[in-house]
């Protein structure tokens, strides 16, 4: 497979096309933009959370596909996880996109979010990806309403 | 000039030939991914052509030493490098003196200078400038920042559709607070040369000073800064085919006779005392500090590549491939391209149905094809055509047809991948 296609794999191709959980939730418990002012890319998450489970997460926005299908991908993976699990898996996925950590024992972990594996040969393309982990990370450890990958 | 030259001086071409041109440019033989470069990002900055880097890496190699200082051989040497590059500026903007150049770090530090300068020495309270609605960054942002210090108007020049700006609008934006216009030439998104002859010429009837942001005009166009009348002219060198990190702010005299220093330092001065500094004559009363001496003559070298080179034919070739370009990617299907005014030059902007900019730019690199990807520095701008950002494709002399077939190709696969 060639560095291009393993970056635009089918997983992400299709979060890009049609994104899960793309939509606004006005009863959410915490809303929070994400923004990289590089490309433009620009998120708002919005997260339900009950005995530090994340009970339900949504987002709208715009950005490259690599971001959106990210948030998308997120969105699903962390849908009633515990804030703890969540957390570990955004330092997972940073590792992945990084080409840091153990691939094969994290992949098993990391389930569809293993499709952005491809980035590591694109180091501009990090920020797209960890974009939305980044605002999640954001949205569970503090009291901001707005981060930047800047 | 000096006298190892002569080893890589230019060959005289009468006749333009894009392939002698891609000679002189070393850059441009790699290949990227196991492709061959294809350069469309010029917008951001043109290549170099081997005579600059001989001129800049000779200078290092026999004459460095600091200028305007030292009475030992290197130093009058530098010296006299340095502002014979003055001199070559000045013949080729056609300016009327040579302290009429400032050396700057480039376009940006120009517009600073006046900013910093001109604007707070001159702007009162409710004092008004005018710039346009398709600025760059670098001529909005300084403004801003005189603004909140001395509480003066900005006014924007809406633009149309095509990336047009509106001049009956612009001419009733006058009245007797009106202090400064400051005006980009040739747009870095939308590739609109503006009308600035027309433009200075109501501003002057107006008794209103304007300076032109030239960053992407000096390499498209030649400029006669007394037939253009124009006040203050900026641009940087790297994108004339010259280095980073040098510029110009052409300024007429009497401006920038009465304008206060920008910085302080060494070389602006004319004696220092704790009670009172007298400052220096123009062009030093502006240029504070050791300059970067390498890029100013390396910039003299670019002058002299671009007399040396039928750069008019040149351009001409340049702006064929825009038309080739801007043709060949309005008949792909599901693309709209920003920037439709009838003078454009040398920029293409457009944007992909359901494909995002940096997802094409990343597909193109993958094929050795370099573009720009994302707001250009021109966010105000993006929210005027309501895209977050677009793919640019900008060309320079040096460019092909066969260059602009690759692209094309490349969007197909960028459209094939996302389909």
């Amino acid at each position: 497979m060639t560095a291009l296609k393993e970056l635009y794999q089918e997983v992400i191709l299709d979060h890009n096309k049609s994104p899960r959980n793309y939509h606004r939730m006005e009863d959410a418990d915490r809303k929070i933009e994400g923004y990289n002012p590089l490309c433009g890319d620009h998120f708002t998450l919005f997260i339900k959370i009950e005995n530090d489970v994340i009970k339900d997460i949504s987002f709208e926005g715009a950005g490259c596909a690599i971001s959106k299908a990210s948030a998308s991908v997120m969105s699903s993976t962390v849908k009633g996880k515990t804030v703890k699990e969540a957390e570990e898996l955004f330092k997972k996925f940073h590792e992945l996109v990084l080409g840091e950590g153990n691939p094969e024992e994290d992949f098993e972990k990391l389930g569809k979010l293993a499709a952005f594996s491809g980035v590591t040969e694109y180091p501009a393309r990090v920020k797209c990806a960890t974009l939305a982990w980044h605002t999640l990370h954001t949205a569970l450890t503090t009291k901001e309403h707005r981060t930047t990958t800047e | 000039m000096s006298k190892v030259f002569n080893k890589t001086k230019v060959v005289e071409k009468k006749v333009f030939s894009v392939e002698k041109i891609r000679e002189d440019f070393p850059i441009l033989k790699q290949t990227v991914n196991g492709k061959p470069l294809v350069y469309l990002d010029n917008a951001a900055t043109s290549q170099k052509p081997a005579y600059v880097i001989n001129a800049m890496n000779h200078y290092y190699m026999e004459e460095n030493s600091n200028i305007h200082r030292g009475v030992h051989y290197l130093s009058e040497l530098a010296t006299q490098s340095y502002e014979e590059a003055r001199n070559k500026i000045q013949k080729y903007i056609n300016a009327k003196h040579r302290e009429e150049i400032i050396f700057t770090r480039g376009t940006t530090e120009s517009i600073n200078l006046v900013a910093y300068s001109f604007g707070r020495y001159n702007f009162k309270k409710d004092d008004e400038i005018i710039i346009s609605a398709m600025e760059h960054h670098s001529n909005i942002v300084p403004w801003q920042l005189i603004r909140d210090e001395k509480n003066i108007l900005i006014r924007v020049i809406p633009i149309n559709d095509r990336g047009e700006l509106f001049i009956d609008k612009y001419e009733k934006m006058f009245n007797s607070r009106t202090k400064l216009v400051s005006l980009v030439h040739i747009s870095n998104v939308l590739g609109t040369i503006n009308p600035i002859k027309l433009m200075i010429e109501i501003a002057h009837n107006h008794g209103v000073p304007v300076l032109i942001d030239g960053a992407q005009g000096i390499p498209h166009m030649k400029i006669d800064v007394q037939e253009l009348d124009c006040d203050f002219y900026a641009f940087s060198g790297h994108k004339m085919y010259g280095p980073t990190g040098v510029g110009v702010l052409y300024g007429k005299k009497e401006f920038l006779e009465s304008m206060p220093p920008f910085q302080g330092g060494g070389d602006m001065i004319k004696s220092v005392s704790f009670e009172k500094t007298i400052y220096n004559d123009i062009p030093h009363k502006f240029e504070a500090g050791t300059p970067n001496i390498a890029g100013g003559v390396g910039l003299g070298a670019t002058i002299d590549y671009l007399n040396q080179i039928p750069f008019e034919v040149a351009l001409e070739h340049e702006h064929n491939l825009l038309i080739y370009a801007q043709e060949a990617l309005s008949s792909i299907n599901g693309i709209r391209i920003i920037g439709t005014a009838a003078h454009k030059s040398s920029v293409l902007s457009f944007v992909i149905e359901n494909i995002h900019p940096h997802d094409i730019g990343t597909i193109l690199d993958d094929d050795g094809i370099a573009i720009r990807t994302g707001h250009h520095c021109a966010q105000p701008l993006m929210k005027c055509f309501e895209v977050p950002a677009t793919a640019r494709a900008s060309f320079a002399i040096y460019n092909t047809k066969e260059e602009v077939n690759s692209l094309v190709k490349g969007i197909h696969k960028a459209i094939k991948i996302f389909r």
